[in-house]
């Protein structure tokens, strides 16, 4: 009783509320007699949605909607499901994918094992993930900017990074572009605009939108950014500020997500509840989204053809999900079979291997040559332990640089401190590797 | 995969490793705690057990983090999850803001959280969660809500090739917090004593464990629950001459640089481990400092703001007239952690030695 008295009057103040939306929205319905008996038909015009009225309460559930389909090119075995969907790439473009495949896969081969012997500090590779790199790659112009995370060397591989300059990086020598202030795999090449990989987690991700929005204010602009991260990054508060800001902003930028099912031990069903990455694309925040099977490269490479060409002509973010599975262990400082069978693992390295997808497509088209392939590795091989060889006698940057870099020029503060060390470092010379840093 | 053995079989025929000039070497040699009976533990054993007892007495106690479940990248929750459950011991999606800020949740209701950031790196995006929530649930509550059964274990410091993201000592920014409890361990036993001290403190407490300890450090820990006080240092050598102060992995660089100091310069230090950064223990440090009138802080953290500036300030206030020299930092570089310049970037022990020599001679 005592709700309904206080009901009728509240009551009575929305009927008044409706009579002052009615003169100021004319489309409203001309009666409340109407707005009540009909309220389906009715549209809610409120500041934070818009969205139709219902009279019947319900609890949207996560089951009641559909996931995002996947999209793909290539089945298992190489075909191509859907002729239309060929992109028709020439004989050249796809031996240079499947080179730059091998050679990726190649190299991390040798360099994780380098790491094992204790040659390099550290290592992560990119097993099973080649296609996401490739495919993407390919799809972009060099003046797109990219923000990785840090297991998207393939990206780097497209772009011309050279197997020396991987090295010297690992190695931190003299000729390390990043002057070895960084762990192994931290690249980054100005001339292939690639921005220097952070170890923090998505701090690249709201970074790689502000680029994109500056970039968009530039007159003539017809460059988009590329942001790199893995589904467990997508989990920190960064990733909601980049997507956020990315959609209410407008930036022609394309988040690109490597979803490969593990963050570190943690698997992607302990990560999210939800539709994967892409669905968080377009109902939470309003961004147009793709998803597709990263371990086909056409697939990706389409997809991100598709993405670029959106976000340059509507100046506005993309979602793009590859979806594939890290064959790799999470770094060289772990061993994932401590969360994860190697029969799981195996099955993704084999069956579902994008490197073999592509060699399967290949077969098909008469463009494989098993002595070539052999060979090629051979000769990657040989050039991998080669440089291994050179990097690892090259010196190390002239410790002084140690201080170079904190600010554009350094402040009398360290350079005092600079002399301090210098001065230690003269008296107490038997007790450092200079020998090992240029002087 | 066949392909790793061959390249194992290639690689070989390189170099050998140990003319390599990236090899690391360990900068420290570690100093045990002697206690007694125990069992031989690292400090990854000596946490994990820690751990077992607060989630075996307390059935409240929750323990979570970045890839807790598994055991942690460290190992120190190992077993802990096949022991009490996945609803007590659990993965937490990646994301150091909201294991914070969970954290608290969960300690607002007078439940115990042991919380993991997964390095100290990484701490950053739940500053604000630990500097203006944590720090400050009961003084902007006038004591209604708080937060105080909450323990953040956060790995930290130089492990020889961590670089800029893999090696930092942020103790300095959350001692400037009023509020939080900030600790170090230097080895196993401690470790254990002061993670179950701040499991039942009533104030919000971070424990920066150093990383390069979980393995290194060995002692003989007693396997019984125990407590190690909070806010008190540890005098772990005696001396009259230079009082020397630290905490974890720098105690024993100190250690270390004292027994050289005896043999080379024939002088005595007084090795203190600071153990808390907040609150500290004034009343030892400024014992020892009026005893010695020589005072030498060593931190890996970088020299400006770091807490050896705090030390410094009160102990020119306090002791003015007892000092023989001024208060001497040896410290990280004002720069990022840098990876190939480590042996460069810290307070070693040969550095400390020749501050040793410096101060005696001022």
């Amino acid at each position: 009783m005592s709700f309904l008295r206080k009901t009728i009057p509240m009551l009575g103040a929305l009927g008044r509320q409706h009579q002052h939306l009615k003169t100021v929205v004319g489309a409203l319905p001309t009666s409340s007699r109407q707005y009540s008996s009909d309220p389906a038909n009715d549209y809610a015009n409120f500041p934070g949605a818009k969205a139709p009225f219902v009279s019947q309460l319900k609890l949207n559930l996560p089951e009641d909607y559909a996931p995002i389909p996947i999209y793909r090119v290539m089945d298992r075995d190489g075909f191509i499901a859907d002729e239309t969907q060929d992109p028709q790439l020439s004989r050249e473009v796809v031996e240079k994918m499947f080179r730059d495949m091998l050679l990726l896969n190649t190299m991390d081969k040798i360099l994780y094992e380098s790491q094992r012997q204790g040659r390099i500090s550290f290592y992560m590779t990119n097993f099973g993930e080649e296609a996401s790199h490739i495919g993407s790659a390919a799809a972009l112009e060099m003046r797109d900017l990219i923000y990785g995370q840090y297991r998207e060397a393939g990206v780097l591989v497209w772009r011309g990074f050279r197997i020396d300059q991987f090295i010297d990086q690992c190695y931190g020598n003299v000729d390390d572009l990043g002057r070895g202030k960084q762990m192994p795999v931290h690249y980054g090449s100005r001339e292939l605009n690639f921005v220097t990989i952070s170890s923090p987690l998505s701090t690249q991700m709201p970074q790689a939108v502000g680029a994109a929005y500056a970039m968009k204010m530039k007159k003539g602009n017809d460059a988009c950014v590329v942001c790199y991260f893995g589904e467990g990054a997508a989990s920190e508060g960064d990733a909601h500020a980049a997507f956020n800001f990315a959609a209410t902003l407008g930036c022609p930028v394309i988040l690109f997500c490597r979803n490969n099912g593990f963050a570190i031990s943690t698997p992607s069903h302990e990560q999210y509840k939800g539709d994967g990455i892409a669905g968080r694309g377009p109902m939470g925040y309003g961004i147009a989204t793709i998803r597709v099977d990263g371990t086909d490269v056409f697939a990706v490479y389409n997809a991100m053809k598709m993405a670029r060409e959106y976000v340059l002509k509507e100046n506005k973010p993309v979602v793009f999900e590859a979806l594939a599975y890290r064959v790799s262990h999470h770094s060289t400082s772990d061993d994932s079979t401590a969360y994860r069978s190697p029969e799981e693992i195996e099955v993704w390295n084999s069956v579902d291997n994008p490197i073999s997808k592509l060699k399967r497509y290949m077969v098909h088209k008469g463009w494989f040559d098993e002595a070539e392939e052999t060979a090629f590795i051979k000769d990657v091989r040989k050039k991998v332990l080669k440089q291994i060889a050179v990097s690892e006698k090259k010196l190390k940057p002239n410790w002084r640089e140690m201080f170079e870099g904190v600010y554009a020029e350094m402040p009398e503060h360290l350079v005092e401190q600079r002399k301090e060390l210098e001065k230690h470092l003269e008296a107490h010379k038997e007790h450092y590797p200079l020998k090992n840093f240029k002087q | 995969m066949l392909f790793s053995k061959v390249a194992e079989y290639y690689l070989k025929r390189l170099l050998p490793t140990t003319l390599l000039t990236n090899n690391v070497r360990s900068h420290f040699t570690y100093y045990p705690t002697v206690s007694g009976p125990g069992k031989t533990m690292n400090m990854f054993n000596a946490i994990n057990n820690a751990m077992d007892l607060a989630l075996q007495n307390d059935e409240s106690a929750l323990l979570f983090g970045e890839d807790v479940g598994f055991g942690g990248v460290f190992r120190c929750s190992v077993n802990l999850r096949d022991k009490y459950g996945k609803d007590r011991v659990f993965n937490s999606p990646l994301c150091e803001q909201g294991i914070a800020g969970f954290a608290i949740g969960v300690a607002n209701t007078g439940t115990t959280a042991i919380a993991e950031i997964q390095f100290a790196d990484y701490i950053f995006p739940s500053f604000d969660q630990i500097v203006n929530e944590a720090a400050k649930y009961r003084y902007r509550s006038g004591d209604l809500f708080n937060c105080g059964s909450l323990t953040f274990r956060v790995p930290c410091g130089a492990v020889g090739h961590g670089a800029l993201y893999h090696s930092q000592s942020p103790e300095a920014y959350f001692a400037h917090t009023p509020g939080l409890r900030v600790v170090v361990p230097r080895g196993p036993i401690k470790a254990k004593g002061l993670l179950l001290a701040c499991f039942r403190d009533p104030n919000p407490c971070i424990v920066f464990e150093p990383k390069t300890l979980y393995r290194a450090a060995v002692e003989d820990v007693p396997t019984e629950y125990y407590t190690s006080e909070l806010g008190k240092a540890d005098v772990l050598r005696e001396g009259n001459d230079v009082t020397l102060i630290g905490w974890g992995t720098q105690v024993h660089i100190l250690l270390e640089a004292a027994e050289l100091a005896k043999e080379t310069l024939k002088v005595d230090c007084e090795v203190i481990d600071l153990v808390s950064i907040l609150p500290w223990d004034t009343n030892t440090i400024s014992k020892s400092a009026k005893k010695t009138g020589r005072v030498i802080i060593a931190h890996e953290a970088p020299l400006t703001q770091g807490f050896g500036s705090e030390i410094a300030a009160y102990i020119q206030e306090q002791c003015f007239l007892h000092l023989e020299a001024p208060v001497k930092r040896v410290t990280g570089w004002d720069t990022p952690f840098p990876h190939v310049f480590e042996p460069f970037y810290l307070p070693d022990k040969h550095r400390c030695l020749t501050a040793i020599s410096n101060i005696l001679n001022f």
